[in-house]
């Protein structure tokens, strides 16, 4: 590869942080998970030109423009599969997806299943604030039952769905919770999803203060996993993710099996670096 | 009576009688033999049940077209002398097996009663019916025996050697049946092959798709399965590991193509392909790729629509979608492959295009093409440019600007891992960092820019030469009285009948561009001339692309529309001409009146 960048001084956070302001609102959850990110670089010293950020549409989407590594923030749901994309052309880089609840569970929610069930080797922060932030408050698959928007004035007729058992149960190899309110622990949540091997998805609980201030609802429901919590248990797994009480975070499950890049590829290589001779003419040949 | 081409269509029950694997292997051993193919075929939609067709004419010279009338039908069943009989002609060969009807009366030709089913449940030989026509069919026509066996054996050999033997077996008993049983001479016979050059290549229109992509570097294809674009995620299955890239499918066309812009993004030259259902789920991925300068190329191998319309049938009715599908204002280069070899050169152009402009490009192909197949010359690969998108240099560290506003519209794309450059693509409307920007200056300038790579395009493109220019067909345009314009398969059709007229003495002459957006218009008007009648024929109803030539030209056109999901037959595209070469000075009738004329196929 060309350009190493091995002997350029060691980056902090701030390092990784781009000229582009955020858009989001003061209080927003987001800058926790953006902190969290920028913590989470630094301490894996990741190459700026060798990280992709990718992003479908939302508030949470945004980020990739906060963040001086490459970037795309794509369309409304499309994160997943353009994260792949990237990977497989060049499973060397560090890929890492973020975006929202409606991004990510609703317009998009055909690709969750089949990504984590595909196991790219890339890490997916879902920023879930349980409200459509950028539209400006509809209500979000992951909106309570019930839920007052303006676009269900009587209430939400819909039940939440619950996005870390949707993952597991599509056979996710790794699953964390985290709480923007808490960026330390977020951090080593982050590094542990981009240093895993496969599809890591992390469901980061992150406020909307403007259209559905959750801040203080949850912080005193958030608990760490109980004591002597096995993460290669599935079943213990699920137990905590369907719990009616608190909101437990923390690494639920790892697992490692086979990545999508390890079968579709047959080596490691970038593809536009593959040295293959490839003669047209040996392949015209055998149609005669 | 010794003839230049014949056309033998086999007709049966698909799942019973094996009549499309039969034509293939006969289609590729009669190529063998030295004669030039040209095959045609539709299916039920439907795996078991239904009737199917394959119908292939064979020539002594290059067959650009499917042809008109049958010489020979071979009908497995009654169903298939109801369906195909009226398109036999009256003096023609029918191929019946009288276990399964009585030789029609109606029928003036010759018909030879062949106990297909008989003689396959002799040898015990369930599935072996096909081959036993194919016996009998060469023993009357006097195919070379050689090569169908040897096709046998490439074709099943490998995977199956038991069948090499029974399918030996079931050839013989066939042609020793019709030998024995039939002692008069069949009207017509193939004159000997030209056997003064190779054989030619026999492909499908999407495998010379898959050759032409691969040709261009592409190395990565993502893909849903749909009819009739399958196959071309099937074969880049198999041929993308092998040569170091990759191949995937994908839960929907949505997150086929969007992981074409990721790859693309991560520097790869990388295709997806479709037909119309999942064409209309791309709309908004290609949208990003216009907005986020990101090259892809996307086939749409177009069936009969809307919505799942006729999965197995024929129609160019996506030119509309092809050029304006997606929302705002997004230029798109559209290309319409033209026949087998000229889809091989139209992929290769597809990437070199959308390389160079950095924008997707939508290659056209049709159901009749994408699954016929053909006989062509060894394509040359170095008639076609293979380049790169345009990439940072030294210059660009610090402060790069991926979106910088340059003269041609064309601004360095850094890859990640390649170069030092990080920025952040974006479908947001952006300013030249790629940063979010809404203001007035800054949108107006970025649609320039992109606008500004289509008008490029248009000039790179106006003087193409062959293979990847127009095509040009029949009497030298200067001396031509009536034009023929077309476009994507239909060209195979218009050459046939063009040149065959000329070559009678009458003034016509065809142009077919491949280059569909951005047109060319300047060409259009030359061959325009001083024609008196310029005729559009396309298989849709309402004249896509007659209505997008006079949006770009102004031009009078009479559009010629078939819509039943078959293609037009040489045959249509004369009488047509006719009625314009016929009398009618001045002011044609036909111009006054509407100008569509519907042939139900
Ligand atoms: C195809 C499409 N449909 C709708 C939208 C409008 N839209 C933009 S973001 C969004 C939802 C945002 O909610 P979420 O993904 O939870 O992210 P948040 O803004 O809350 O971070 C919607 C509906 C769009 N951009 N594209």
């Amino acid at each position: 590869m060309a350009r190493e960048a091995k002997t350029k001084p060691k980056l902090l956070p701030k390092d990784y942080k781009s000229k582009v302001k955020p858009t989001w609102c003061p209080g927003c959850g987001d800058f926790g998970v953006l902190a969290s990110l920028y913590q989470a670089m630094a301490r894996m010293e990741l190459d700026p030109a060798r990280t992709v950020v990718v992003s479908g549409i939302g508030c949470s989407s945004r980020l990739p423009f906060f963040v001086q590594t490459y970037g795309f923030q794509t369309a409304h749901g499309r994160v997943l599969p353009v994260a792949i994309g990237v990977k497989i052309a060049n499973p060397a880089l560090t890929v890492i997806a973020v975006g929202g609840d409606g991004d990510g569970f609703s317009i998009g929610g055909n690709h969750l299943a089949h990504a984590v069930r595909r196991n790219p080797d890339i890490t997916y922060v879902v920023m879930d604030n349980e409200v459509y932030g950028l539209t400006k408050g509809q209500t979000s698959p992951t909106s309570p039952l019930g839920f007052k928007t303006k676009s269900t004035p009587y209430g939400s007729s819909d039940a939440p769905i619950n996005p870390m058992a949707w993952a597991l149960a599509s056979g996710v190899s790794f699953a964390a919770r985290g709480f923007s309110g808490d960026p330390k622990h977020l951090t080593d949540l982050i590094v542990a999803g981009v240093e895993h091997p496969g599809f890591a998805f992390i469901q980061a609980m992150s406020p909307c203060p403007t259209f559905y201030n959750t801040f203080d609802l949850w912080r005193p429901q958030i608990e760490a996993l109980p004591e002597g919590y096995d993460p290669g248990d599935r079943m213990q797994a699920l137990s905590q993710v369907f719990r009616d009480d608190g909101i437990p975070v923390g690494l639920f499950y790892r697992q490692e099996r086979p990545t999508l890049d390890s079968h579709t590829r047959v080596t490691a290589h970038p593809l536009r670096e593959e040295t293959e001779d490839f003669d047209v003419q040996a392949l015209l040949e055998m149609y005669r | 009576m010794i003839v230049d081409t014949l056309l033998v269509r086999l007709g049966g029950e698909s799942g019973i009688d094996n009549a499309i694997s039969a034509g293939d292997v006969l289609t590729l051993s009669v190529a063998r033999s030295g004669y030039h193919v040209h095959t045609f075929r539709t299916y039920p939609a439907e795996i078991k049940g239904g009737p199917v067709m394959f119908q292939l004419r064979a020539g002594v010279q290059p067959v650009p077209s499917l042809g008109d009338k049958l010489d020979v039908l071979l009908a497995f069943n009654e169903e298939a002398w109801q369906l195909h009989g009226e398109a036999l002609r009256p003096d023609g060969v029918l191929i019946f097996d009288p276990g399964e009807h009585d030789a029609p009366r109606e029928f003036g030709g010759t018909a030879y009663g062949v106990p297909l089913d008989r003689l396959s449940k002799d040898l015990n030989l369930r599935k072996g019916k096909n081959l036993i026509a194919l016996g009998a069919l060469s023993a009357l026509f006097g195919f070379d025996f050689q090569p169908i066996q040897a096709t046998v054996k490439d074709k099943f050999g490998r995977k199956r050697p038991e069948f090499v033997e029974s399918n030996r077996i079931a050839l013989m008993a066939g042609f020793e049946w019709a030998k024995e049983n039939i002692q008069d001479e069949v009207p017509f016979r193939l004159a000997a092959p030209d056997s003064t050059h190779d054989p030619e290549l026999v492909m499908s229109g999407n495998q010379a798709i898959v050759a032409g992509a691969l040709a261009a570097g592409c190395r990565y294809f993502a893909g849903y399965p749909i009819t009739p674009a399958s196959d071309i995620l099937e074969e880049m299955a198999k041929r993308l590991p092998p040569i170091g890239g990759a191949s995937f499918q994908t839960e929907d066309e949505i997150a086929a193509i969007a992981s074409v812009v990721g790859a693309s993004i991560a520097g790869v030259k990388a295709m997806t392909a479709t037909s119309g259902p999942g064409f209309s789920l791309m709309q908004e991925m290609l949208g990003l790729a216009t907005m986020a300068e990101v090259p892809v190329v996307v086939v749409n191998s177009m069936r009969a629509g809307p919505s799942t319309g006729m999965p197995t049938k024929m129609e160019q009715a996506d030119l509309n979608i092809a050029l304006y599908g997606g929302h705002g204002e997004a230029p798109r280069i559209v290309l319409a492959a033209r026949s087998v070899e000229d889809s091989f050169y139209q992929a290769m152009h597809a990437f070199y295009l959308s390389e160079t402009f950095q924008m997707p490009v939508i290659l056209l192909t049709d159901q009749s093409l994408s699954h016929r197949t053909a006989t062509l010359p060894m394509p040359d690969p170095y008639r076609v440019p293979v380049v790169e998108r345009l990439r940072p240099t030294a210059e660009d560290a610090g402060g790069y600007q991926r979106y910088r506003l340059t003269e041609s519209g064309v601004s360095p794309m850094g890859i990640p891992g390649f170069d030092a450059t990080p920025f952040t693509a974006t479908g947001l409307e952006h300013d030249e960092y790629g940063a979010p920007n809404y203001t007035p200056a800054m949108h107006s300038a970025q649609l320039d820019k992109r606008g500004h790579k289509f008008e490029r395009a248009a000039e790179v493109l106006c003087d193409l030469e062959y293979p990847l220019g127009c095509h040009a067909y029949g009497a030298p345009e200067a001396e031509a009285e009536v034009g023929v314009l077309a476009w994507g398969s239909t060209a195979g059709v218009v050459r046939e009948a063009v040149e065959e007229m000329a070559a009678e003495g009458l003034p016509v002459a065809a142009l077919v561009p491949a280059v569909i957006n951005p047109l060319p218009a300047e060409r259009i008007m030359e061959f325009a001339g001083h024609l008196r009648a310029i005729i559009v024929p396309e298989v849709n109803r309402t004249g896509q692309f007659a209505a997008w030539v006079k949006a770009n030209t102004e031009l009078h056109l009479i559009s010629l529309n078939k819509y039943g999901g078959l293609p037009f037959t040489p045959a249509e595209i004369r009488a047509k001409v006719m009625e314009f070469l016929v009398a009618k000075p001045q002011e044609p009738a036909a111009e006054l009146q509407p100008t569509e004329e519907v042939a139900h196929g």
